[in-house]
């Protein structure tokens, strides 16, 4: 396996951005910032992969306008995934595990505000059963939260606690577009909304786009005074269906992690669009209490649709680069109910092999 | 005095992406769908001895195919729920009501649908419910309309005392046809905006004008301007003007009729190369029979009346031949 490590990150979120749903004009310095960071300009890049939807720009081939903030004269090596972005990252990870290319730039984008986003992603679901009810994600987040509460796995009060803490150090987070803790009581004397979420339980509604940069070995070293060596990247899936799985659990984020070295780990970046899905997974992944989870204020602070993953990536790496942190985890979740989980281990060591 | 012009940054407009998606449902989705119609609810029974609506296509445990169907009661439990207070469109009531799992009496995994009551008060986690059935079935999961709390008293309102499990009637008097597709319609609206580029390619077409951009980095003049120079990656810098004159690059002769279609064929489509542009843009040649539209033909834009234009392309009728000498092909070859 070759060393790959993170080099370059950027990050726009906004509640509503005012361009073409094609992202362009918030790509351009989104890369313009990672070359900055690197050194490098578009032609040191191996490979270009995205994850965005025509669901959410409203027309066809939405990625392929937005491959004009590249510039592609001459030719790139490109790809795409309809998810988050994290998972164009995975792409990106195996292209250079293959040896093809030294290092790459994964990139999402996606303007939410453009559509009703809960109701389009009732596009994701089963095509038969489900897609015609328009099941919105709050509602599906709400049946799985319910679920939780009156298995009593978790309760209203741990969901304010976790709300809470992210708001309050989304205050810290110039991109995060809802910030500012109160206190438990304050949140859980709020009214509800889709009973038994309240409004803060859900990530906002947010538009955005982020980039990475992946480099291997050497590339790395050369770049970056502590890159952020990836040391384990695995991701599995569980049904769509909410029916046939236990949804206070997430097997497939304990599937993901089975093979990975979780132990050292000091910050977890969790891609929790609802507030009781970080309780899934902060047990699925073992986190112990001195871990710190979500020092960005997480997915409840800003959420753009098919970045909100990536950015984990970028805001964990952060952790290292400025030696906060050793050994950091991201984690990007995609479909509904935390259908699919990618987890990432980076560390500021390289393995012990080096 | 100062007046200040306050204009949005980008223009938007509404947009509307509708597709009826036309689907098969395969042996076992189909097996689900035809109960409906028939007013029955068909389970799958797994390997694992799980009674599952509706039923899986492939065991989890085998990946067999599921050939193994059990009817079930169309009365069950609520498991879980949400309460949906602003209902989006195409959902099963445009008032608030609840999505709800519920189980089935005689399978053993809940089934997802909605639950029709006034307020979340008036659900609870346990609670009875029985199917209300559309007043027209045609195989679909809508056939369902909604779930509705069991009435107090009746004799099914305790879990386990309706009817359980039975093995599917094959009788033929009620599957005439089995189900083995399904259309869903599928509408989502959007506020489709312009980069602010485009925008100011719509907003000068309102003025008569025609607005292209050079990159600052290749000097290439796109029309119509875009965010980025597809060469090169770099944001445009530099809006400039074009006229509404340009050379044919190529060109395709439409005779083929089609859904929508404006103009009687035979007519042309043609690139046209503005200019001083680098780039040619799509349009319609009119004023000249079809065959003899060609290749390095000069030609002009016809605009309609002034007092019908917009923000819209469309203020160019179509292009029209000058009369000039055509082009030397190499003064345009790189463009095709």
């Amino acid at each position: 396996m070759r060393d790959v490590a993170v080099v370059g990150f950027a990050q726009r979120q906004m509640e509503e951005f005012d361009g073409s749903p094609t992202c362009v004009e918030m790509l351009v310095p989104l890369f313009a910032e990672c070359y900055e960071q690197t050194g490098w300009n578009r032609h040191d890049i191996g490979f270009w992969c995205s994850g965005s939807s025509d669901y959410l720009a409203g027309r066809s081939f939405s990625f392929v306008s937005a491959v004009d903030a590249i510039g592609v004269i001459p030719p790139i090596n490109e790809s795409h995934v309809e998810m988050d972005a994290a998972w164009a990252l995975y792409e990106a990870w195996l292209k250079i595990q293959t040896g093809e290319v030294d290092t790459a730039l994964v990139y999402g984008f996606g303007k939410a505000s453009a559509g009703v986003l809960r109701r389009t992603l009732a596009l994701q679901l089963d095509p038969y059963s489900m897609t015609p009810l328009w099941p919105d994600t709050v509602s599906l987040a709400g049946i799985q939260a319910r679920t939780g509460i009156e298995a009593g796995v978790w309760d209203e009060r741990a969901m304010a606690e976790v709300v809470n803490r992210s708001l309050t150090d989304a205050e810290k987070n110039e991109y995060a577009i809802r910030k500012g803790g109160s206190s438990v009581e304050e949140l859980l004397a709020r009214p509800m909304y889709a009973d038994p979420l309240r409004k803060h339980d859900c990530s906002p509604v947010t538009d955005g786009a982020a980039a990475i940069i992946l480099a291997a070995d050497d590339r790395a070293r050369s770049v970056a005074d502590r890159p952020a060596w990836i040391t384990g990247l695995a991701h599995n899936v569980d049904p769509i269906s909410m029916g046939n799985r236990d949804l206070t659990r997430s097997p497939s984020t304990a599937a993901a992690v089975r093979g990975l070295d979780l132990g050292g780990v000091e910050v977890a970046e969790l891609h929790a669009p609802f507030s009781h899905q970080e309780l899934v997974l902060r047990t699925e992944l073992g986190l112990a209490d001195d871990v710190a989870i979500n020092p960005s204020g997480g997915a409840l602070a800003g959420n753009p649709m098919f970045t909100g993953g990536l950015i984990r990536f970028g805001e964990a790496a952060k952790k290292v680069w400025d030696g906060s942190a050793d050994k950091v985890l991201a984690h990007a979740t995609s479909g509904p109910a935390l259908q699919q989980n990618l987890v990432c281990v980076m560390e500021g060591r390289e393995k012990a092999e080096h | 005095m100062f007046y200040f012009l306050t204009m949005p940054r980008t223009l938007s407009a509404p947009v509307t992406v509708a597709f009826d998606y036309t689907r098969s449902t395969g042996p076992v989705v189909g097996r689900f769908l035809t109960g409906l119609r028939d007013g029955v609810l068909v389970a799958g029974r797994t390997s694992a001895g799980d009674v599952v609506v509706p039923p899986l296509e492939f065991d989890p445990g085998t990946h067999e195919a599921t050939a193994d169907f059990v009817e079930v009661a169309p009365v069950g439990t609520v498991t879980s729920w949400s309460w949906v207070p602003e209902p989006v469109a195409g959902q099963p009531f445009d008032r608030p009501f609840a999505f709800a799992l519920v189980t089935l009496d005689g399978a053993t995994r809940p089934f997802f649908h909605a639950v029709d009551v006034a307020s979340p008060a008036q659900m609870s986690t346990g609670m009875r419910v029985r199917v209300r059935w559309a007043e027209e079935r045609v195989g679909h999961i809508n056939d369902i309309a909604c779930f509705e709390p069991l009435p107090a008293g009746d004799a099914a309102a305790t879990a386990g005392a309706a009817a359980n499990q039975s093995a599917v009637d094959e009788d033929p008097q009620r599957e005439p046809t089995p189900v083995t597709g399904v259309i869903t319609p599928v509408s989502l609206d959007y506020v489709y905006a312009a980069s602010p580029e485009e925008s100011a390619f719509y907003s000068a077409l309102l003025e008569g004008k025609i607005v292209g951009q050079r990159c600052p980095t290749c000097q290439k003049v796109y029309v119509p301007p875009r965010s980025a120079c597809p060469a090169d990656g770099v944001a445009p810098t530099e809006l400039v003007e074009l006229p509404d004159t340009g050379t044919l690059t190529t060109f395709c002769i439409v005779n083929v009729p089609f859904l929508g279609q404006k103009i009687t064929p035979p007519y042309v489509s043609a690139y046209v190369l503005l200019d001083g542009a680098d780039i040619a843009f799509l349009h319609l040649i009119l004023d000249i029979p079809a065959d003899e539209v060609r290749m390095g033909m000069r030609v002009k834009a016809v605009w309609k009346p002034r007092d019908e234009w917009g923000t819209t392309i469309e203020n160019i009728d179509h292009f029209r031949p000058t009369g000039e000498p055509d082009a030397d092909y190499d003064t345009y070859k790189h463009h095709l």
